[in-house]
Parts: structure tokens; C-alpha cells; sequence
């Protein structure tokens, strides 16, 4: 588990993915080889946005950590990522403006590593104040 | 010369007011908020802790200048909640900000001063040449123990100051004045901090900030009347009030960087949040006396003067921002959220 991470912490500390320069398509995850155009595409890594758009979402219910929100973003450069939105089942609606902030994962119990990445919250200022 | 190039800070948006914790307790609230001048204090989510909330920081302080993360030569995290006992917070911050590999790295650790002591350890190495900028970090999620004093009090936040060769302030002057006072302490493997109750009034907080600061205008020939403002570090609302008037401040010269009374004490980001509220709205020429406060104990003080370069710096969203923006939470929320009840 702990190499494993450690290989992705560039991709989960930020929001880094890939980008094909032959078809113009973005992979977030990251990937090595271009689905559409396999050994003509041709593979760069870029930043991509920190802010976009819920397009869908679920609440999970039931496990450590819960209830959250996993939801489907679309990002300002129009790529879709799935990603958990660090707020309350009942804040999140669809088309909420979102940006990406930086987050624990998970833990390896009380003794073991802390895992960190990117998750996203509600633009501040959009839904990030308190309704009392 | 040495110059706070840009700053970002960052508040978790949980918020506890005292009257839920004193109802708990079966305690008067009015008399605590009276006592301490504290309404409310902010609370991490579930996964955010000292790490996260660095990052939040010192991300915000390079979204605002036009500076690459490579050129950062040091990068010190202080605080006394730093998730691991041993595994430094300063290299997941470095890789969160992209700053490559070639820089130094170390947490400190001073209860309340260690983000100020970062500051000073980069302005000495900015100022000798060794580093063109150094990322000095105070962030905490502080530990209180249910029912303590404490936990009126004991909040989170974090706030990130990069200092380099040009910038929106530059530090004229830093004095420190430490003596080896125990009135705070939290030993190893032991969850919650222990205080000495009164005792951190008069010989530790006082003594420490007084001198602190007479000590450092006297040195480098300041007078109460060359500053502006004053930011202390704020455990409650009425230290930093009374350390004011003993050295012949206003309170008008302190209330603007005054933030304990809507946050709680941040410990390690307290003093520099506040100086990042005075930033905030400070004009250029404005002259600021910052003096944090760290138990056992130490006081770093700093003459900050701000630049004709704080006009084009985008100071939004300020700190003020920031600390309107929240939700409140109940008792039991709140346990779940510090964790201190295990699932
Ligand atoms: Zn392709």
C-alpha cells in the first residue's frame, strides 16, 4: 500500500492528469496510453483546473466516515472527474460550483501512514455559509 | 534586506459558540465569554488537520504573487498538532506546493511562537542570501480535554507567510526574549496538554510579550508612537488588551488584528493570522509591532513595514472573509469532529 501511494502523491496532492496531444483529451486519473488513439497518441502531463461544476452525485452511507458525497465534476476545461466533496449530504445540489482543496484520505489505523489528497468543497461563497 | 513577499491564511469553517460547550458542562456562559472574550471558536472538518490546513495556507500565499514554488529554498511548518510524532509536515506542504526537492525542510515546534519562530529563521536566511524565499508556516488543530478550560478556547487555523528579497511589508527588526517557563506542557504520548492555570498569566504570557517587545524597540530605537498596529498572540481576548495598555498602546491600535473572539486561539497560526488581518487593510509606510507568544517559554517580536507594493497585492478574501463564512456545530458533532470519542 505505502509504495503504491507514494507513486501517486504528485496526482493526488494536486489535480494532475494527462493530456493527449493528438485527440485533445485530458485523463484524470492520469494514463500512460491514450484509449482513443493507442500508439499515435501522444501523452503530456498538465495541471488541470481547480474549479468546476457538480454534474451528479451520490451520499454513501454506512461506512467509516460517513455520510458523504462522492460526486461527478465537471472541470472549467470540460473534463469529468469523480471525486468526494468535502460537505453535508444536504448542501450539495446539482450544478453547484465547486473547487479543489486538500484533504486526509484515510489512515492506516492509529500507527500507520496518513493518506492526503485533493477532494473538492463548495466554492467559498457559494453555499459555504451557514443557513441558520 | 528581508520582505513578506505574500501570505495566504486559512479558518476551517466549524464554528462552536461557548454557550454550547458551557452547556454541557453545566457552566455559566455569560461569565466565560465575559472572562475570556471568546463567542466562538473555530473546529476542523473530519479530514482536515494541521497538514491540510498548512497546504490551504501557503497555497492561497502563492495563488497571489507571480512567483515559482521552485525558487523556495526552506519551508518550516509550526505547530503542536502535527499529525505525525515523527515524520516532518513541512515535506507533505513542499509536495502539495510543488517546490521540487531542492529546499530544507523542518517542523518546529515552541507551543503558541513556533510559526514566528519559522518567520525568523527565514528572515535570516533570506537576509544573508543563503535562500531567495522561505515559506514560514503556524498551523494547529489544537487538543483540548473535554471539560478543560481549554476548550473554550483551543481552535484551528493556519497561516503562511513567504518571505523573500522584495514584497508588500518588509521585516525591519526581530528580537526574541525566552526563558524556561512550565506553564503549558503536553508530554509525549499524552493526548491532551496540561497548563498551570493562573501561573500562565503574569510569568509566563506577560513577562515574555513585555519584554519581548521593550526589548526589541530598545535595541533598534522604536517608540510606542512608530506603530500603527499591534498584533499579540491571543490565547483569550483580554491578554493581549491588558499587554497593549501596559506598554502604551490604544485599543484601536489592536482590535484590528484581534481575531480570538469570533475564532478561539489558533496557538502557532494565532499571532500571524491576526498580522494577516492587519495586512489585510494596512496602508503603505504603516508601521506593525507583531509579538507571538509560545508556552514554556518565548516571545519572538518583529517590526513590520509595509511597502508601496501592498497597493497592487490582492488582498481578497481577507481574513475577515474568511472568518464570516461558517457553520455551526453541536456538542456531539463537535467530539466527532476532534475525534474525541473513537468510531
Ligand atoms: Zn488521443
Amino acid at each position: 500500500m505505502i509504495p503504491r501511494f507514494w507513486r501517486k502523491i504528485k496526482y493526488r496532492y494536486s489535480l494532475r492528469g494527462t493530456h493527449c496531444k493528438n485527440c485533445n483529451s485530458y485523463f484524470y486519473p492520469p494514463r500512460d496510453l491514450c484509449p482513443n488513439c493507442r500508439r499515435k497518441g501522444i501523452i503530456e502531463e498538465v495541471n488541470l483546473p481547480t474549479c468546476g461544476r457538480v454534474l451528479s452525485y451520490t451520499v454513501v452511507w454506512g461506512e467509516k466516515g460517513s455520510p458523504y458525497v462522492i460526486a461527478l465534476i465537471e472541470l472549467e476545461n470540460k473534463v469529468k472527474i469523480l471525486s468526494q466533496l468535502a460537505c453535508r449530504p444536504e448542501e450539495v445540489y446539482d450544478g453547484m460550483e465547486v473547487e479543489c482543496t486538500f484533504r486526509k484520505y484515510g489512515e492506516d489505523g492509529d500507527a500507520g501512514i496518513i493518506y492526503y489528497g485533493t477532494k473538492f468543497i463548495p466554492k467559498r461563497g457559494d453555499g459555504y455559509v451557514s443557513k441558520e | 534586506m528581508s520582505f513578506i513577499t505574500s501570505y495566504g491564511t486559512y479558518i476551517p469553517r466549524f464554528r462552536i459558540r461557548v454557550e454550547e460547550v458551557a452547556r454541557i458542562w453545566g457552566e455559566n456562559a455569560n461569565a466565560i465569554k465575559e472572562g475570556l472574550g471568546i463567542k466562538e471558536k473555530s473546529v476542523p472538518d473530519f479530514d482536515e488537520d494541521t497538514a491540510t490546513i498548512a497546504v490551504e495556507a501557503a497555497r492561497e500565499a502563492f495563488k497571489r504573487v507571480k512567483i515559482n514554488p521552485k525558487d523556495v529554498g526552506a519551508v518550516f511548518v509550526g505547530s503542536e498538532s502535527h499529525p505525525y510524532a515523527v515524520k516532518p509536515t513541512a515535506t507533505i506542504v513542499g509536495e502539495a506546493l510543488g517546490i521540487g526537492n531542492e529546499y530544507f525542510a523542518a517542523d518546529l515546534e515552541f507551543a503558541c511562537k513556533a510559526g514566528t519562530a519559522g518567520m525568523q529563521i527565514c528572515y535570516a536566511m533570506v537576509k544573508s542570501g543563503m535562500i531567495k524565499y522561505g515559506l514560514a508556516i503556524g498551523s494547529d488543530t489544537a487538543q483540548s480535554r473535554p471539560g478543560d478550560a481549554l476548550e473554550y478556547a483551543a481552535a484551528a487555523g493556519g497561516a503562511a507567510i513567504l518571505i523573500g528579497r522584495e514584497g508588500i511589508a518588509e521585516i525591519k527588526a526581530t528580537y526574541s526574549y525566552t526563558s524556561d517557563t512550565p506553564d503549558f506542557w503536553r508530554r509525549d504520548l499524552q493526548p491532551y496538554p496540561n497548563h498551570g492555570g493562573r501561573f500562565t498569566g503574569e510569568p509566563a504570557y506577560f513577562r515574555h510579550v513585555i519584554n519581548a517587545a521593550k526589548g526589541l524597540m530598545e535595541k533598534y530605537s522604536y517608540s510606542v508612537e512608530d506603530f500603527d498596529y499591534v498584533v499579540f498572540h491571543q490565547p483569550n481576548a483580554k491578554f493581549p488588551l491588558k499587554a497593549a495598555s501596559l506598554l502604551g498602546f490604544s485599543k484601536e491600535q489592536v482590535t484590528p488584528g484581534l481575531l480570538v473572539t469570533e475564532v478561539g486561539n489558533t496557538y502557532s497560526a494565532s499571532s500571524l493570522i491576526g498580522l494577516c488581518a492587519v495586512l489585510d487593510i494596512a496602508k503603505p509606510e504603516e508601521r506593525i509591532l507583531l509579538v507571538s507568544f509560545g508556552s514554556g517559554a518565548g516571545s519572538d517580536a518583529f517590526v513590520i513595514e509595509v511597502t508601496e507594493e501592498i497597493l497592487d497585492y490582492p488582498r481578497n478574501p481577507s481574513v475577515r472573509d474568511k472568518i464570516s463564512e461558517k457553520a455551526y456545530l453541536d456538542y456531539s458533532t463537535y467530539l466527532k469532529h476532534r475525534r474525541k470519542i473513537k468510531t
